[in-house]
């Protein structure tokens, strides 16, 4: 099923001028309306009547995160403060929050852009919606809500924590969709257990998952655990928030990015080139149609690359692939660059692993270290202290054949690792902490 | 002929080998025999209980990972060479010892073993055959 068959099927010409028409808009608005692209502009020498084609933008100046944080609140606003109807922030655990700002327009994109993600995931207006991302500043519950409500379905606005309730509602309401954080789904599931509550056998049929970094193998055991399609949803809360881009449930294969109101581009994080169609490198987004808070050239700091291909379910829109990582999460172990999702890929295909890990990282004398905590379930335990040895000997070996890089394997208690109840915590780095 | 064991997956932090015992306490639980086997990083605690089912209920509530084995409890003469001849009549068939402690009796004239086994139901065969006394599991969590 398609939400808004027009859009989403348009053929790639006339989406491309389509876009290139919304682009030139775009940077007119900004110019007239924000002093830092005006000025960013003028000093890239590039004038808005100098964007002629959509190649053409890869002579605008990026955005980086760093430049909302300098803006803060409302520096980046291309509106007057009277037409923003709602702010969001994310937590500035490094610094200052970043605040985007929404129209009322915006607010209306966003819950079409979130309809139409919750119908490409298999949803429909007789499905009852259990939203469990955080409901406040972050995008996560609003924005789920908005869709859900546009497609007209029943929804439950749910929020994070007290997950014993969590479970109990899940059942007693008989939602058939959830929207949360992979993770909280097996916390979830897990959690259900522990009450008696097998979430395989009650209604729940898909999963909406996102706001966090994911693999396949965590799919698979997501899937087979809660019996439901699990579906990745895309987004960010600089561009909007969930809905940027969705998968659909018929090839699962990477999320469609909303190619009507966003501009994409690959480019080498080093050189900041853009890359060829297909090849790998972070996502860049230019907002199209935002009203009060458009960005242009917004770096995402995610590694992707981009599958233009026709998909079978219809959609022109280019599917990206899951996220391989992020450029800050990234992390540079003697030199290496290590991503989470490499060490869960790893684990999950030493032992059938519960994903359930975390990467220590510190620094001794003048050389990093990384120690990988893995929880120990019944599925891995042994009564021998020799078959455990070798398993963690083996996780050892696996790292560093593919990722290059020496890991101390640790096995823990089960739950030792931090569960957070939104984002799993999978790296502690103290290397700046002591 | 086989006895139940139960192990238990510790990390090596204190008060974790504590908090398995007060949780048998306050279970009433009975512990009948352990072993501690440890490396630098972990620990795996062996019990013989008076009640496995519900010591593996406790523990795991109690968020340890816990598993179930199989073990052999094994009547030694209390003699010189009593322990030597049963383990060379076990590896004179191949038969590997994993690992191996006591089981504390009051008042006996033999000690009894508790021996964990590669091919726990041929150990049994061989020592049955040689005339050595095994001692079954009901019986031995009531000892
Ligand atoms: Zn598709």
């Amino acid at each position: 099923m398609i939400f808004d068959d027009d859009m989403e099927t348009l053929p790639r010409e006339e989406l491309e001028a389509l876009q290139l028409r919304r682009l030139k808009g775009l940077v007119d608005r900004v110019y007239a309306n924000v002093p830092f692209y005006r000025k960013s502009f003028d000093d890239a020498g590039i004038r808005p009547s100098d964007i002629q084609t959509l190649a053409d933008v890869r002579y605008l100046p990026f955005t980086e995160k760093q430049d909302l944080r300098n803006h803060y609140p409302y520096g980046l606003f291309a509106v007057p403060k009277d037409n923003v109807v709602r702010i969001h922030a994310s937590s500035g655990t490094t610094g200052k929050a970043t605040v985007v700002g929404y129209t009322k327009r915006d607010v209306e994109n966003w819950a079409t852009l979130m309809a139409r993600s919750l119908v490409a995931a298999g949803a429909t207006k007789r499905d009852i919606i259990h939203v469990a991302y955080g409901y406040g500043l972050f995008t996560g519950g609003l924005g789920a809500h908005y869709g859900a409500e546009r497609l007209g379905a029943t929804t439950i606005p749910m929020s994070g924590g007290s997950t014993k309730r969590q479970v109990i509602l899940l059942r007693d309401f008989g939602a058939t969709v959830i929207c949360c954080t992979p993770s909280y789904s097996l916390f979830l599931y897990e959690t259900a257990l522990e009450s008696g509550i097998d979430i395989k056998e009650l209604p729940l049929r898909i999963g909406v998952f996102g706001a966090e970094p994911w693999t396949e193998e965590m799919r698979r055991d997501i899937e087979t655990k809660l019996g439901i399609k699990a579906i990745d949803i895309y987004g960010l809360s600089e561009i909007m928030g969930p809905g940027v881009g969705i998968e659909c449930i018929e090839a699962q294969t990477g999320a469609h990015l909303q190619e009507d109101h966003f501009l994409l581009e690959i480019i080498d994080p080093v050189t900041k080139e853009p890359l060829p169609p297909g090849e790998t490198g972070e996502l860049v987004i230019t907002t199209l149609c935002k009203e009060a808070q458009p960005l242009i050239r917004y770096r995402t700091r995610d590694i992707t690359s981009l599958n233009f291909t026709p998909c079978r379910c219809g959609r022109t829109f280019a599917r990206m692939h899951r996220v391989m990582g992020r450029s800050d999460d990234m992390l540079i172990i003697r030199g290496v660059n290590v991503f989470p999702s490499q060490i869960e890929s790893i684990l999950l295909e030493t032992q059938g692993l519960t994903p359930h890990y975390q990467l220590l990282v510190k620094r001794e004398g003048n050389l990093d270290t990384l120690e990988v905590q893995v929880e120990v379930d019944e599925k891995i335990f042994s009564d021998e202290i020799k078959n455990l040895q070798r398993l963690g000997g083996k996780i050892q070996k696996h790292i560093k054949e593919f990722l290059g890089v020496t890991a101390a394997v640790k096995l823990v208690e089960p739950r030792s690792i931090q569960r957070s109840e939104g984002k799993a915590k999978r790296i502690v780095d103290m290397r700046n902490s002591s | 002929m086989k006895a139940e064991q139960i192990s238990i997956f510790l990390e090596n932090r204190a008060g974790r080998l504590e908090e398995v015992a007060r949780l048998l306490a306050e279970a009433n639980i009975n512990i009948r025999a352990l072993s501690l086997a440890d490396t630098s990083d972990f620990g795996i605690l062996r019990l013989i209980v008076n009640d496995h089912e519900k010591a593996k209920k406790t523990l795991k509530d109690g968020g340890f990972t816990v598993g179930r084995n199989a073990v052999v409890a094994v009547e030694v003469p209390d003699t010189p060479g009593g322990l030597h001849s049963i383990l060379n009549m076990l590896s004179s068939q191949g038969i590997n010892v994993e690992y191996m402690y006591a089981f504390v009796q009051q008042s006996s004239k033999a000690a009894t073993i508790i021996f964990r086994f590669d091919r726990t139901d041929q150990a049994i065969e061989v020592l049955t055959k040689n005339g050595i006394t095994i001692i079954p599991g009901d019986t031995l969590y009531s000892m």
